[in-house]
């Protein structure tokens, strides 16, 4: 299936949740991103059991402390 | 206020814009910035509020120059190795305009003096290097009603948005609470490309500028991330999420307090 990653078409498995999408685009650990589902800002303890559908368009927001 | 004829002379090429003249320079005199890191963030935003001729301008840090920090903190020179940041970025700001009234505080923003710090200011930049104080001012921020820039930078990459309270969507609509210690790497471990920091506090001075005037459209429900690598910028929508700790309908966040550090270990830099 297809989805819309940061703007970008990624073609992945059918039925995989957000933490497994993860993976695949090489996000090293989850706790570095918070990620938007069609607009809106997914818990983070439904990583796991969010399934991915055909279409959706995700954002991948990293996290960003630095200033200095 | 009037303006003198040197001021005239010294603003007239915002003066000319019609977006301004002189009734918005006049505006930018009487405006009050405050600085949250006189850094990679905090340094070229501040000179060019000064430039600008924003009237006040206060800045908070509790550091000092660090040759490691001139690489792309261009508010401070090689002279000043060793001097609190706060001194040496207001004279920076004082030589580019002796109009602006600099107000420096050199200790860090903590729960305990946040509110204090952020009171007198119309518009509060973020540039802290570290999650705990970003988090504190976006929570102090709401808490007092004041718009403000949030921006963070890491290797290639930027990002910002700004906020107007209980208006758009604010920083933990987006990023929640800060990330696990060690989970995301900071600029002293993970490195900055330095003209990264002027672009990206560059815009969060652009944004102070148009909220004082109250001109323009602010970088609101947006967060900007911008990759000097490929050279790209995205604009990412956002929203305000009911269920934000902050500002959402049943808020847990109601006071101030400090969380925990997650990035930077400031002894260690």
């Amino acid at each position: 299936m297809k989805l819309t990653v940061n703007g970008e078409s990624v073609d992945v498995g059918d039925g995989i949740n957000v933490t497994e999408l993860l993976k695949v685009q090489e996000v090293k650990m989850p706790d570095m991103v918070s990620v938007e589902l069609n607009g809106e800002i997914l818990d983070r303890d439904k990583f796991d059991n969010t399934t991915l559908n055909d279409g959706d368009t995700l954002e991948l927001l990293y996290f960003m402390g630095g200033g200095a | 206020m009037a303006l003198t004829e040197d001021q005239i002379e010294r603003y007239s090429r915002h003066i000319i814009l019609s977006e301004v003249g002189g009734e918005g320079q006049e505006k930018l005199l009487g405006g009050k910035v405050l600085l949250v890191g006189a850094g990679g963030l905090g340094s070229p935003a501040g000179l060019y509020l000064a430039a600008a001729g924003v009237g006040t301008i206060g800045v908070i840090d509790g550091d000092v120059v660090d040759l490691s920090n001139l690489q792309r903190q261009i508010a401070h020179t090689t002279e000043d190795l060793g001097k609190p940041k706060v001194e040496s970025a207001a004279n920076a700001m004082r030589d580019i305009n002796p109009d602006v009234n600099v107000r420096t505080y050199h200790t860090r923003m903590m729960a305990d003096n946040a509110l204090d710090l952020i009171a007198d200011y119309d518009f509060v930049i973020d540039g802290a290097d570290n999650f705990p104080t970003k988090f504190l001012v976006a929570d102090a921020c709401h808490l007092a009603g004041k718009a403000y820039s949030h921006a963070g930078i890491l290797r290639f990459d930027g990002q910002t948005m700004t906020v107007v309270p209980n208006e758009s969507a604010c920083y933990r609509c987006v990023f929640v609470k800060p990330p696990p210690t060690n989970s995301v790497p900071s600029c002293s471990q993970a490195g900055v490309l330095g003209v990264l920091a002027g672009v990206v506090g560059t815009i969060q001075a652009t944004e102070a500028i148009k909220y004082i005037l109250g001109t323009g459209g602010l970088l609101t429900n947006r967060l900007l991330t911008y990759t000097a690598l490929n050279m790209t910028f995205r604009e990412i929508k956002v929203k305000r999420q009911e269920r934000c700790p902050l500002c959402g309908s049943d808020p847990t966040i109601t006071e101030l307090h400090d969380e925990v550090e997650a990035v930077c270990d400031l002894s260690a830099r």
